[in-house]
């Protein structure tokens, strides 16, 4: 190392750095960790699989493999069917990857750095979802571009398929404060997947997803129909393909704020308390 | 003068492990305490607490001014930390890490960069700011993870461990920056297993062990305490090792010790020691290949203390808590 360069000076703030107002300074942070991420996304694209090849072979098995012996006739009425709720179980098994990447950024030491910065404790987990934004928004577009190839059609609007696709995605960013929050409980990334999947495979298959509820035994009904997966679902395919939406995007929009309401301060005790 | 840091009485527990067992620390403003130790003795969690990243169960602590506890976003602002696992992230370039610490604490985008270049030109990473930091070499990887922790141009230094694993020239480099640190006005607080490290940098030693303080005081003035000095001599004849032992044992009056295969050492007292000792070895006839007068190694001192060797020798357990 050369001893000829000058030191920094070592005064706490000089006058040198021009510093940001402190308006929307903890949006600002946020933004700038969610920067991080992208980066992250961005030289590592194979993490990104969870969202542009899976879809692709979950719509070609479920049409073409199961699709006819379950729709016993067209395979079109099917797919019209089945997008949305491919879309709602893409939405839960999304949210798996952000609790297994928290959980492997925690042991590096990375996030100690952010611990001893001023900044709010909450900055890095919102960064993280931020971030996550655009992988469910690369989703939605697999779906139903994808979809579009092999004969999925919108029958409402343009504007109603955009608030599907919005209503879908503000969704993903609060149930992924579950992933988050298992991130920061597991020891490994394994079992950040391990414990998500017990969870996401009941929540997605228990549902409308598949199948019509009303071909389901009265005790598994019951559970579909409290289910938020099946009212995302719901909203969607009436917002897709036409069918009243009002009371499932009540309660959608219900199990957000309930979702946010528990796991997100269940997330940030559980960051805090992660020595 | 006035202090830095200043701890009382920290303890923290983690399920059945006492890792701090009521540790006081205190820095001056302007010098480095060394915080010296075994794996597993506190100085981790002891950093975490000063850093505000752990709370302590009991005890109180003041950095740059403001309680850890009470105050913890105060004293966020003006320390800077550097882990004992580098703790860049690998992902990012040099200057995309370093930029994005700037924005945290607020700088602007044009500000942020300026002061990474500045940071990167200091510790001579220029060449590699575009390149992720997981292509680093260990060197590299500490020089950008003390950069990250002076983004901020903090008043008060954490390193832990800043130099394990690095080979000696890039150590002695290490050493170079903390000093330039220490001139510049910031305080340093270095945890370091290595005994010759905290006898080059710091001001003052504070040795800790299973989670409590066991000595503090000046590198020599812990050596003066704790040893007095040792005469060594190495004849150039391993047969007339007998011979010197007798005639050591009259000057020292204390049985010499055998170093190594054939040095033999012991404490004295007194200055004037050497100079007996040549005379006499000439009437004796005994060459030597060497002879010297020293304080005793803090290696020496610190089996005095603790009754175990140091990391050093040992160097299996993992640190209790990193």
């Amino acid at each position: 190392m050369s001893t000829t360069l000058a030191p920094p000076k070592a005064s706490p703030v000089a006058h040198e750095d021009v510093l940001a107002p402190p308006r929307l300074r903890n949006l600002r942070h946020a933004v700038v960790l969610a920067k991080r991420n992208l980066i992250k996304t961005w030289r590592t694209p194979e993490q990104l699989i969870d969202v542009t090849i899976q879809p692709v072979i979950f719509l070609l098995l479920f049409v073409y493999v199961f699709g006819g012996a379950i729709s016993g006739g067209s395979r079109h009425d099917y797919l019209q069917f089945l997008l949305p709720g491919l879309l709602g179980q893409g939405i839960a098994l999304g949210s798996i990857a952000l609790g297994q990447n928290m959980n492997s950024d925690i042991e590096k030491g990375v996030f100690d750095r952010f611990r001893s910065l001023p900044i709010a404790r909450s900055a890095p987990l919102v960064g993280a979802v931020f971030a996550d934004f655009f992988r469910y928004l690369i989703l939605c577009l697999i779906y139903i571009g994808f979809g579009y190839v092999i004969g999925f059609r919108i029958e409402t609007s343009a504007l109603a398929a955009l608030a599907a696709v919005g209503l879908s995605i503000a969704f993903a960013l609060c149930f992924c404060w579950i992933s988050i929050w298992v991130g920061m409980k597991a020891r490994t990334p394994g079992s950040v997947q391990g414990v998500m999947f017990l969870l996401v495979l009941p929540l997605s298959f228990g549902s409308n997803t598949f199948v019509a509820t009303s071909t389901m035994p009265g005790w598994l009904q019951a559970f579909v129909k409290v289910n938020p997966i099946s009212h995302l679902v719901g909203a969607v395919r009436g917002l897709t393909v036409g069918a009243p939406i009002a009371s499932d995007v009540v309660w959608t929009v219900g199990w957000m704020a309930a979702l946010l309401a528990i796991f997100v301060p269940l997330a940030l005790r559980a960051y805090r308390r992660r020595a | 003068m006035t202090y830095a840091i200043e701890a009382q009485g920290l303890t923290k527990r983690f399920g059945n492990t006492q890792a701090l067992a009521g540790i006081d620390l205190a820095a001056h403003q302007g010098t480095v305490l060394g915080v010296l130790g075994p794996n597993g003795a506190g100085k981790t969690t002891a950093v975490r607490v000063l850093a505000t990243l752990l709370r302590a169960d009991s005890g109180t602590a003041r950095v740059a001014g403001y309680d850890v506890a009470r105050s913890p976003q105060q004293v966020r602002q003006n320390i800077g930390l550097t882990g004992q696992y580098a703790s860049v992230d690998e992902d990012l370039t040099g200057v995309q890490n370093l930029v994005m610490i700037g924005q945290l604490l607020d700088l602007r985008a044009g500000a942020a960069r300026r002061r990474a270049h500045e940071l990167l030109e200091w510790f001579d990473l220029s060449d590699a700011a575009d390149r992720v930091a997981k292509t680093y070499s260990g060197g590299m990887r500490r020089r950008l993870d003390l950069a990250a922790s002076l983004v901020g141009r903090p008043s008060v230094i954490f390193l832990d461990e800043p130099t394990t694993g690095l080979d000696p020239a890039k150590r002695e480099d290490m050493w170079d920056v903390v000093r330039r640190l220490v001139d510049d006005g910031s305080t340093v607080l270095l945890t370091t297993q290595y005994l010759e490290e905290a006898d080059a940098l710091a001001d003052e030693i504070t040795v800790i062990d299973h989670g409590r303080v066991i000595a503090h005081d000046t590198p020599d003035g812990l050596k003066r305490v704790l040893g007095g000095q040792r005469l060594s001599v190495r004849p150039s004849d391993a047969a007339h090792l007998d011979v010197l032992a007798t005639l050591l044992g009259e000057i020292a009056g204390r049985r010499p010790e055998r170093e190594g295969r054939d040095t033999l050492t012991v404490a004295v007292d007194g200055d004037d020691v050497l100079a007996a000792t040549v005379s006499r070895l000439h009437s004796a006839g005994i060459r030597v290949t060497e002879l010297s007068l020293h304080l005793p190694s803090l290696d020496e001192v610190f089996f005095t203390l603790t009754g175990t060797r140091t990391a050093a020798d040992t160097d299996t357990e993992e640190e209790a808590v990193a």
